[in-house]
């Protein structure tokens, strides 16, 4: 590791707050354009500082003291070592999601070059903000300063999603994604106060090392609970997801891709990592597991479910980006390298998935008014452009091979198999057929007017969106969808290129080796790593991946032309009943919202705190 | 019983996790004989880099890192708010700049107003520059920097605290606050040892000149911070003074329309 | 009985943030929301004290005493005081949006603002049908 090398973590966070900084001291100064381009070249910059950090990693850690506090040997015989600074840790996953991090932020800035014509500097400023904070939340190797990040991710989000200030909409689901986010934090703050009280220590090898000292009782239970409250908040697991639809159906555009493609993946990485470097080998790994898994399976069919009832293409992806942490949760439950490494990849994956889709609606938003999938019925016929992306990603949240889940998803049914768990085979598959039958089917209804026509019917009046709404030529959506067409690719490159499922399996076993962790933190040292390397395209892989394609073609169909008189049976109308429920149960007013984030927080205190 | 549901959830939750609380705080060390080690340490390292302020010591020495990421966070928090805020095109119609008129306010007020601003300026700018040597920094600083100018509002009116302080000025001010503090870090990775490294000369105990970087930081803090509470209500304040009532009438703004109204 | 003090530190730290999640759940203007999150984090601010609190401790300030004095932990003060700019960003933060929510919606009251779907042009400042407001 060169010199810059091991300082590129801090890069990672210290060059896009210093472009955010420059870009809100004088971007009100200077023309438009160069706030747009300095903006660009910071993120892209980082992006590649991020790549560069991955490639050089290899299986080791890359470890930076901040303030050169560098951990001193303590005690007599030097051996143990303790430090007053904060460190940056970097692995090869960590890096893996600041590249994802910085790739989906740069994209969202793209796609604003040629539209959004209010906005100001501040716009560029608080994404590089946000790309910052989630660096540095990935890379983060201290209680506290996870936390700082975590809260930066928050103040530049609630604004970004608050950005369209003359759509109620906007403001209102800002408001709740503000309120119900920083409750959360509270929460984990309380946590991590309560893991000082009891080790004295805010480092994370640290604290891991002192929780070995005694045997687990109550309070660490609790304090992992409250900590999980802030990650699932973030990663919009149930029952902390209410505030999600709302936020990703209102806010502009890009920031919907990057809540939706990095923020909930920070989310669920949060999950894992404390429970690797903290947990591990502390709290009952059986109990930890099953809680997970219930969350996981929870989420994902919830999510899957009432995306396949929405109308409104944005509330509908946004569904479906909780169905897929949800399936991603799964992974991280399994608590082995491989089933991480498979909910790495799907997050990956899913975000090189989910963000084309929502720049591709943003397309359809700036040159129809409009998201509903009724009152663009047939409107759109004709733009091949669009309709690609749609195709491409609906097709890709099926796990269709070849395409950005197919990694992921492949691995995690390899995974849940091998561990006697072929049940939650199931779910993915399912829940994974459900979201994508929902995008096609709205793909189908808006580019080739298929199926019945839903205005015949009696409908409520169409969700009119005010804004972004412009001129939109052929060349200009050509060039809004060249990121939605980047990060396509980048999830083709995911799912065929084999060195990267090697790679990510050996940084799977690294990130869950707790002893490798700690002593790389504290005392500089580096070791191997044996990993099991498994093929990814396999006969029964493939045979699920066609499952799947054929379940997500056969249920769009059934959404655009199933004959109604199914519709009347009572298996059906039981069913629709249900979902009705549902969907009441989520027109979740602020106090609902926090009502059931004090309601799962206990659920998880009571669990784990026994 | 959909009325009912936030209290319920909330209720039931609440007992359950007062329940496991009270369960776990058992399970806290007896407080206050032995210190934390991270405390023990903390306060050895305060002394390694000549300052006597520990508390200073660790926000801005040792966990500076934190340190920028929650300046990054009110910055963010600014702009942010003014980004809300921001007055649209529909609305710029609705302006009468005659509303923020000059006061009928007391002179005795305004006199008081006249001589304390200086000297909330002066406390500010002293809390800031001896952080390291007292309670203070920063942080603090700034806050009592902002109220000052607050009080030129209370004081006078809107159109004064928009003059002393105006709102793309500000807006610089903090940018430069925040990139000010990035860059001393920057400046401790190109000299050499690590971001954030306290590299400047220690400098004798109890100094003001003493603690390395500590001064230069609370410095850029103190104009972030001060320049972004500032902007934020005054923000505030022009919304205020923008939201029309129901009856028509429109500036909510008692002082400001107080002597429009009796003309 | 100096050891009775932390424990009612604890117990103060608690209820306040009960105190603060009840407002939340019940409240019915969205300044009362934000503030009550205010509460809440104020309760995060008293357990940090809390848990730094040493017996016979003085402020950790070196200037006028010796090396060697008992003093508090500086570590969870520099922690409250990050934790309460935090808390200040997040307040003008949400306190903005509300401002915005209000004049958009004309209401206030997080109860009324019902989920977006539900919502029209047309339901602005009446409550609810079905609902006793």
């Amino acid at each position: 590791m060169s010199g810059l090398e091991s300082q590129l973590p801090v890069l990672l966070v210290a060059v896009p707050l210093a472009g955010a900084a420059l870009v809100a001291a004088v971007g009100h100064w200077v023309p438009r354009i160069l706030a747009d381009l300095t903006a660009i070249g910071v993120a892209a910059a980082t992006a590649v500082g991020a790549v560069w950090l991955v490639v050089g990693l290899g299986s080791g850690r890359v470890v930076c003291w901040l303030g050169g506090w560098d951990p001193q040997p303590a005690g007599k015989d030097g051996s143990a070592r303790e430090s007053v600074g904060i460190a940056l840790v970097a692995d090869r996953w960590s890096a893996a999601l600041a590249v994802v991090a910085a790739v989906v932020v740069l994209a969202g800035l793209l796609f604003t070059w040629r539209y959004f014509e209010e906005t100001s500097a501040t716009y560029h400023g608080l994404m590089l903000a946000f790309l910052a904070a989630m660096s540095g939340f990935v890379l983060a190797g201290d209680l506290f300063d996870a936390f700082v990040w975590f809260e930066l991710m928050g103040a530049a989000g609630y604004a970004l999603a608050g950005m369209r200030v003359e759509e109620p909409r906007s403001v209102h689901a800002a408001l709740e994604f503000g309120v119900v986010n920083t409750l959360g934090c509270s929460f984990s703050l309380v946590g991590i106060t309560l893991l000082y009280a009891r080790t004295g220590e805010l480092n994370l090898a640290l604290v891991g090392e002192r929780l070995h000292d005694r045997p687990p009782d109550a309070l660490v239970g609790l304090t992992f609970a409250l900590l999980l409250v802030a990650a699932l908040v973030k990663a919009a697991v149930v029952p902390f997801h209410f505030w999600t639809a709302d936020a990703e159906a209102a806010a502009p555009t890009p920031v919907c891709a990057v809540l939706s493609g990095a923020m909930v993946a920070t989310g669920v990485y949060a999950v894992a990592r404390w429970w690797w470097t903290l947990y591990d080998g502390v709290l009952s790994a059986a109990l930890a597991e099953h809680l997970l898994l219930g969350l996981g399976t929870a989420t994902a069919l919830l999510g899957a479910v009432l995306c396949v009832c929405q109308r409104h293409v944005k509330r509908l992806l946004a569904y479906s980006t909780i169905s897929h942490v949800g399936v991603a949760l799964l992974g991280v439950g399994l608590l082995g390298p491989a089933g991480l490494t498979a909910a790495l990849a799907y997050l990956l994956g899913h975000a090189c998935t989910k963000g084309p889709l929502f720049l591709g609606t943003g397309v359809l938003l700036n040159q129809y008014g409009t998201v509903d999938e009724h009152a663009l019925f047939g409107r759109a016929r004709g733009h091949w452009l669009t309709l690609s992306v749609f195709v491409l990603g609906g097709l890709g949240l099926a796990g269709l091979p070849g395409l950005g889940l197919w990694w992921g998803k492949a691995s995690l049914e390899h995974t849940l198999t091998t561990e006697h768990l072929a049940w939650l085979v199931a779910v993915v598959t399912v829940s994974g057929a459900l979201t994508s039958s929902a995008v096609l089917r709205a793909a189908a209804r808006i580019f080739f007017g298929l199926g019945a026509d839903p205005r015949e019917r009696a409908e409520e009046t169409a969700t009119e969106e005010h804004e972004e709404q412009g001129e939109v030529t052929r060349g200009v959506a050509a060039l809004m969808l060249a990121p939605a067409w980047l990060l396509l690719a980048l999830g083709i490159g995911l799912a065929v290129v084999p060195d990267l499922h090697r790679a990510g399996e050996t940084a799977g076993e690294v990130f869950t080796d707790h002893h490798g962790y700690a002593a790389a933190v504290l005392r500089g040292a580096s070791g191997a790593v044996h990993a099991e390397h498994h093929a990814l395209w396999t006969g029964s892989s493939l045979a699920l991946a066609a499952v799947a394609l054929a379940l997500s073609l056969v249920l769009a169909a059934a959404w655009l032309w199933g004959p109604p008189a199914l519709g009347r049976t009572r298996v059906v109308g039981a069913l629709r009943a249900s979902v009705d429920a549902l969907h009441g149960l989520h027109r979740a007013d602020l106090t609902e919202q926090v009502g059931w984030l004090v309601l799962g927080s206990a659920v998880l205190a009571v669990v784990l705190g026994r | 019983m959909r009325r009912r549901l936030p209290l319920v959830l909330g209720a039931v939750g609440a007992v359950a996790l007062a329940v496991v609380g009270v369960r776990a705080f058992l399970g806290l060390p007896g407080a206050g004989e032995v210190p934390h080690p991270y405390a023990a340490r903390a306060v050895a390292a305060a002394y390694a880099h000549t300052t006597p302020n520990a508390v200073v010591s660790v926000t801005l020495d040792q966990r500076g890192f934190d340190t920028l990421g929650e300046e990054f966070v009110l910055l963010a928090a600014a702009i942010g708010t003014v980004l809300l805020l921001r007055r649209l095109a529909e609305e710029a119609h609705e302006d009468r700049p005659h509303d923020y008129g000059p006061e009928d306010v007391f002179e005795a007020v305004r006199l008081v107003g006249a001589l304390l601003l200086p000297a909330a300026l002066l406390v500010g700018g002293y809390v800031v520059l001896h952080g390291h040597l007292s309670p203070g920094g920063g942080f603090q600083g700034g806050t009592v920097l902002a109220s000052g100018l607050y009080l030129a509002y209370l004081a006078a009116d809107y159109r004064t605290l928009e003059r002393l302080g105006p709102p793309g000025v500000l807006d610089t001010a903090e940018g430069v606050g925040a990139l000010g503090y990035a860059a001393v870090g920057f400046a401790g990775l190109i000299g050499g040892s690590a971001y954030l490294a306290n590299d400047l000369p220690h400098g004798v105990w109890n100094s003001l000149l003493s603690a390395g970087t500590v001064p230069v930081l609370n410095v850029a803090i103190g104009l972030e911070v001060g320049a972004a509470f500032v902007l934020v209500v005054a923000k505030f304040l022009e919304q205020a003074l923008l939201v029309p009532r129901e009856d028509g009438d429109d500036g909510g703004d008692r002082d400001a329309t107080a002597g429009e109204g009796e003309h | 009985m100096a050891d009775v003090l932390p424990w009612l530190l604890y117990a103060g730290a608690g209820w306040i943030f009960l105190a603060g999640l009840y407002g939340l759940v019940t409240s019915r203007h969205l300044v009362h929301t934000v503030v009550c999150l205010s509460v809440t984090q104020s309760a995060t601010y008293l357990l940090l004290l809390a848990v730094g609190w040493t017996r016979g401790g003085t402020a950790p300030i070196f200037a006028d005493i010796g090396r060697h004095r008992r003093v508090v932990d500086p570590v969870v003060q520099a922690m409250t005081l990050t934790d309460v700019v935090v808390g200040a960003a997040m307040t003008a933060l949400l306190l903005a949006l509300s401002v915005q929510v209000a004049k958009r919606r004309g209401c206030v009251d997080p109860r009324l603002l019902r989920s977006l779907e539900q919502e029209s042009e047309e339901e602005r400042g009446r409550p609810a049908p079905g609902r006793s407001g």
